[in-house]
């Protein structure tokens, strides 16, 4: 699939929208709160998001295969496309760059020029939050569940962030594996 | 134009859903039909294993072609002198082998829509019932809004969420 495509299907695939604050306000309240609760560990709070994003994503997965109609992506590049041009377009109404390939295509970078998560956001000033706390990491955590759900074992983090002085904003998406068909877990 | 309904309380097109986790396991099983004769729990949770078997080996036995080889020889399969093949692939590669998909007999016909995420949704309907892709995809959005939304539903776990069931039945009874 050509990532033209996927732009249209991103633009066209309608989904009932909040107002954005709401969401800012709602996640930036949820981070704050976890800094207070783990008293500042900023790498427990990055932890944290990322667990809560996994969780989340093991079920958007669903929202977003049964809203876009798309079938199974025939390579990691087409994955990449994907994730930029139509889930983060549908659920945040945002396209991030895929770009920085490396030759084996299994590993991008995603620079966001805008997040939504972050407006009006800044972090605090106590010396190690602006080095520790990845504020969006909660993103990270959701590529990490959705992709799961789709046979993909992948490792996200962010290695830079407007929030911390830096240039851009950027994820960094790596493919571990593709997990085979294997025998269903135990279920009793 | 609408046939005459075969059945004595309406025109019935959908009989019952039932859902299937990625280990074969029952998670929703509903009827649509008043009156519907059911099986017991069991027999519905032994139906989705033996289904989940099923379907998995509808997809194992998919037949594949031997992959093209540099040599222009061996263009007819099984020829006479021509080398065993390098490898198969499956007649288009570029579609991932799926399972069992449809099942008809004179009386119904099931449909299995399998998500890329492994859950089976298994629909009997009438065998004349169009558009079961229509219904299917319906079925699967409010099952990804009512369901997997629900944040007290544990994943892989039987579907016990009232608002499916509401909307769900709201939504296939306003269709006939």
């Amino acid at each position: 699939m050509s990532s033209s495509k996927a732009s249209r299907i991103g633009e066209e695939t309608r989904i009932d929208k909040v107002n954005a604050e709401l969401v800012t306000l709602t996640y930036g309240t949820i981070v704050a709160q976890l800094c207070q609760d783990y008293d500042s560990d900023y790498q427990e709070v990055n932890k944290q998001l990322d667990k809560m994003g996994y969780n989340i994503g093991m079920r958007l997965i669903e929202d977003f295969l049964a809203k876009s109609g798309v079938g199974r992506c025939a390579n990691f590049r087409e994955t990449a496309d994907m994730i930029a041009k139509v889930g983060f377009k549908i659920f945040l109404n945002v396209a991030p760059t895929v770009t920085n390939w490396t030759s084996d295509n299994n590993q991008f970078s995603l620079i966001f020029d805008e997040n939504p998560l972050a407006d009006f956001v800044e972090l605090p000033d106590d010396g190690r939050a602006q080095d520790e706390l990845w504020f969006s990491n909660i993103l990270c955590g959701v590529l990490r569940g959705a992709l799961e759900m789709v046979q993909m074992q992948i490792e996200a983090h962010f290695v830079s962030d407007i929030l911390r002085g830096d240039d851009t904003t950027e994820m960094r998406v790596s493919l571990v594996r593709y997990i085979e068909d294997e025998m269903p877990p135990e279920e009793e | 134009m609408r046939r005459a309904s075969r059945y004595p309380l309406g025109d019935v097109t959908v009989f019952s859903l039932i859902i299937i986790n990625k280990a074969g396991g029952l998670i929703y099983q509903r009827e649509y039909q008043a009156g519907l004769r059911s099986l017991s729990t069991n027999d519905y949770l032994v139906l989705a294993g033996t289904f989940h078997g099923v379907h998995a080996i509808t997809r194992s036995i998919t037949p594949k072609l031997p992959l093209a080889q540099t040599s222009p020889a061996t263009t007819t399969p099984g020829g006479g002198g021509s080398a065993p093949p390098a490898g198969y692939s499956y007649p288009n590669p570029g579609i991932a082998a799926s399972g069992l998909e449809h099942l008809e007999t004179e009386k119904f016909r099931l449909t299995c829509f399998q998500t890329l995420t492994g859950t089976k949704f298994l629909l009997f309907t009438d065998p004349m019932t169009g558009n079961v892709d229509t219904i299917m995809n319906k079925i699967y959005e409010l099952y990804a809004d009512y369901v997997m939304k629900n944040p007290f539903y544990q994943l892989e776990m039987p579907v016990r969420c009232e608002a499916f069931d509401r909307h769900l039945g709201a939504w296939l009874r306003g269709r006939t």
